[in-house]
């Protein structure tokens, strides 16, 4: 039988092809693994609490209800959505949580399997698969409540939900290559992670999450380019059967995203050796 | 058949950085030069070192390379290599077959989880399927001997359980090459055994190269020895004794240390049969210690005991003159012993006590009179390195 040879060397492959190759053989290798390690992260978080499954969706749920008051009260007065409020408030905290944990997702796994990188060769894509795994167990979830609120404020059914978890697809996609694309950066620097944190807190108020795009002014330039607007406005119209407004620059963003994965996934293959030896533990 | 070569290292090194800060901003570096291929040279930059320094050698199927050094010598860095962990700097390493590491046991373990889930979760990384893993898993079980508690959280473990079952993992690995790092036996003493046997069954079927501190073990079970000394390689090759007598030369001699004052080493000396001086003695020589003392106090009674330590400070051997029942005054005195060296090959060190001699039922010990440790010491060569035990006695056999 002929015996697998590895080369390790300074020089890098640099044929994109054959990179790309080896990093999906290795991809399709480990599906075991990250579906093991998704489980098992899984398993853990929801042994360990009584209210389980509740802690994926009260972030959302809780700004929802902020939103929800403050426009109730009239402190703040928000634009007519065309649906009823609650729903629209809480499917934009809901889609932008799944964004936001997207993003993270892959720094997240990276770093919690740090003390094991620095001592066995695994493919590290793993971590990357069981990351939008567990986002997929996790969105689904909150899915499910957004379905519930659906129904119980009246917006009823349409056709068009079908293909809302197409859009969810999106989103994940969407988030996990900006978050894959920082990755190696924010290994090295904490900074990136806390850049990240504090920067998601703003872009949220850029962003249609809790309020729609006002009619005129700067405002509505800046959240029409913002790339995370189309991405939550179509699930949102999707969920809701609404024509989705923004379906163009959607797909165009989501286009772009394919390719920009995979660059980030050799990216961060050929990282990774850089990555252990300047933090290994 | 002619054994193929699974491991080829050519000219490997290594560098790494000293202050963390500029080594984050080389990583950055590092990360934009990883994308344009890194055909450059590479030249040590400000606060850089070379933790490995051009290192060649190859290794075959049934080859067995222990890798010995002091603390910070590159052992650690130069597997984490062989491992694909990290990139080298320059050079080459070609590995054949499957890479086993036993490095890390119970690497993935959850502490929430139960054993049986942590045996997937862990076998998951070392890289099994979930078809092998449902296959061994009674017998991993079975191996860890933990069948009782293996639906309980890990965090519930013991620490030798856990190593067992981490143990019990990875001994499932069928590699090529075997990469081991301080971690051979684990556990009770039962356990180690079947540890040892599991091991040795490995080492005739891989490749392998193991990082150990106890001389014994690499003299137990390596055909061939390499010492590392700073990032390079001080020797390379299969006579195992030289390779572990350079290992003992990168200690500091401890210096000899005196308790008590009641009688004084004047001089001392290491002779062999002919009386000329020296320090190294081939296996079964005569050892002569002479030694000139004076006695400072009013004792009269006592008694010399030599004792012979190894290179880690254990006991292994000791003679005494309790027997001479040797009276002394405020006096000069010479004294001389013989004995044979019946010790395995390395560095051993001899403490010389003298203690006060009671003839008494009730009381056995006396006071010491002084305690010279490491006093001087000696260099066992030539013998045959046959297991772990430094003492080999002279034998008879009726076979």
């Amino acid at each position: 039988m002929e015996l697998e040879t590895k080369v390790y060397q300074k020089e890098n492959n640099l044929r994109i092809g054959k990179l790309l190759k080896e990093s999906l053989a290795d991809i399709g290798r480990s599906r075991f693994l990250s579906f093991q390690l998704a489980k098992r992260d899984i398993q853990a978080q929801y042994r360990q609490s009584y209210l389980g499954i509740i802690w994926a969706f009260v972030t959302p749920l809780a700004t929802a209800f902020v939103w929800i008051f403050l426009n109730n009260s009239g402190t703040v007065r928000v634009t007519d959505t065309g649906i009823p409020y609650p729903v629209y408030a809480f499917s934009g905290t809901l889609l932008w949580s799944i964004i936001t944990e997207s993003i993270n997702s892959p720094m997240g796994s990276t770093n919690s399997a740090k003390g094991i990188m620095s001592k066995i060769n695994f493919p590290k894509e793993a971590l990357i698969v069981s990351g939008i795994y567990k986002l997929l167990f996790n969105s689904s979830i909150k899915v499910l409540l957004l379905l519930v609120f659906i129904f119980v404020f009246g917006v009823g059914f349409h056709w068009s939900l079908l293909l809302f978890p197409f859009a969810i697809l999106g989103g994940v996609l969407f988030g996990t290559t900006l978050g894959l694309l920082i990755t190696p950066l924010g290994m090295l620097y904490k900074d990136i992670g806390r850049l990240i944190g504090f920067g998601l807190g703003f872009l949220m108020y850029v962003t249609p999450v809790v309020y729609g795009i006002p009619k005129s002014g700067i405002m509505k330039t800046v959240m029409e380019l913002n790339p995370f607007t189309p991405i939550i406005l179509t699930a949102r119209d999707l969920a809701v059967g609404m024509p989705p407004a923004h379906l163009t620059y959607f797909l165009i963003v989501i286009a772009c995203c394919i390719p920009l994965f995979f660059i980030a996934l050799l990216f961060y293959r050929i990282s990774i050796p850089i990555l252990v030896e300047r933090m290994s533990a | 058949m002619q054994p193929e070569t699974l491991i080829k290292v050519e000219n490997l090194s290594k560098k790494f950085c000293k202050d963390l800060k500029t080594s984050l901003w080389y990583g950055v570096k590092d990360l934009a030069s990883g994308l344009s291929g890194n055909r450059n040279e590479r030249e040590l930059r400000p606060k850089e070192f070379w933790a490995v320094k051009d290192i060649s050698f190859e290794l075959k199927r049934g080859e067995c390379l222990g890798l010995i050094g002091h603390n910070g010598a590159g052992k650690s860095t130069l597997l984490k290599i062989l491992n694909g962990l990290i990139n080298p700097d320059a050079g080459k390493v070609t590995i054949k077959g499957r890479v086993g590491a036993l490095i890390e046991l119970g690497a993935g373990f959850n502490p929430i989880l139960s054993g049986r889930e942590n045996i997937y979760n862990n076998g998951a990384i070392l890289g099994f399927t979930r078809k092998e893993i449902d296959s061994k898993v009674e017998e991993i079980i079975d191996f860890a001997e933990i069948r009782e508690f293996i639906d309980m959280p890990v965090q519930n473990y013991s620490s030798g359980m856990k190593v067992r079952l981490g143990f019990a993992v990875a001994a499932q690995m069928e590699p090529d090459v075997l990469i081991v790092d301080e971690v051979l036996a684990v556990g009770d003493i039962g356990f180690r055994v079947k540890c040892f046997n599991r091991i040795s069954e490995l080492l005739n079927s891989c490749a392998v190269i193991f990082v150990s501190h106890s001389m014994p073990q690499i003299a137990r079970i390596g055909t061939h020895v390499m010492h590392m000394k700073k990032g390079v390689v001080n020797y390379e090759g299969n006579d195992i004794a030289y390779g572990l007598s350079l290992y003992h030369k990168d200690y500091t001699i401890e210096e000899t240390t005196v308790i008590g004052r009641d009688i004084i080493i004047k001089s001392f000396a290491l002779l062999d049969k002919e009386g000329s001086e020296k320090a190294t003695f081939s296996v079964s020589e005569t050892i002569c210690l002479k030694l000139d003392f004076v006695n400072n106090s009013d004792y009269k009674d006592y008694f010399i005991s030599v004792v012979i330590m190894d290179a880690n400070l254990n006991g292994v051997a000791s003679l005494n003159s309790l027997n001479e029942n040797t009276k002394m005054n405020k006096n000069s005195y010479s004294t001389e012993v013989r004995f044979d060296n019946v010790f395995t090959p390395g560095r051993y060190a001899v403490n010389i006590v003298f203690t006060e001699n009671i003839n008494s039922k009730k009381y056995k010990f006396g006071k010491t009179l002084s305690n010279y440790r490491s006093l001087t010491y000696f260099e066992s060569i030539g013998g045959a390195l046959v297991g772990t035990v430094p003492v080999q006695l002279n034998s008879k056999w009726v076979l």
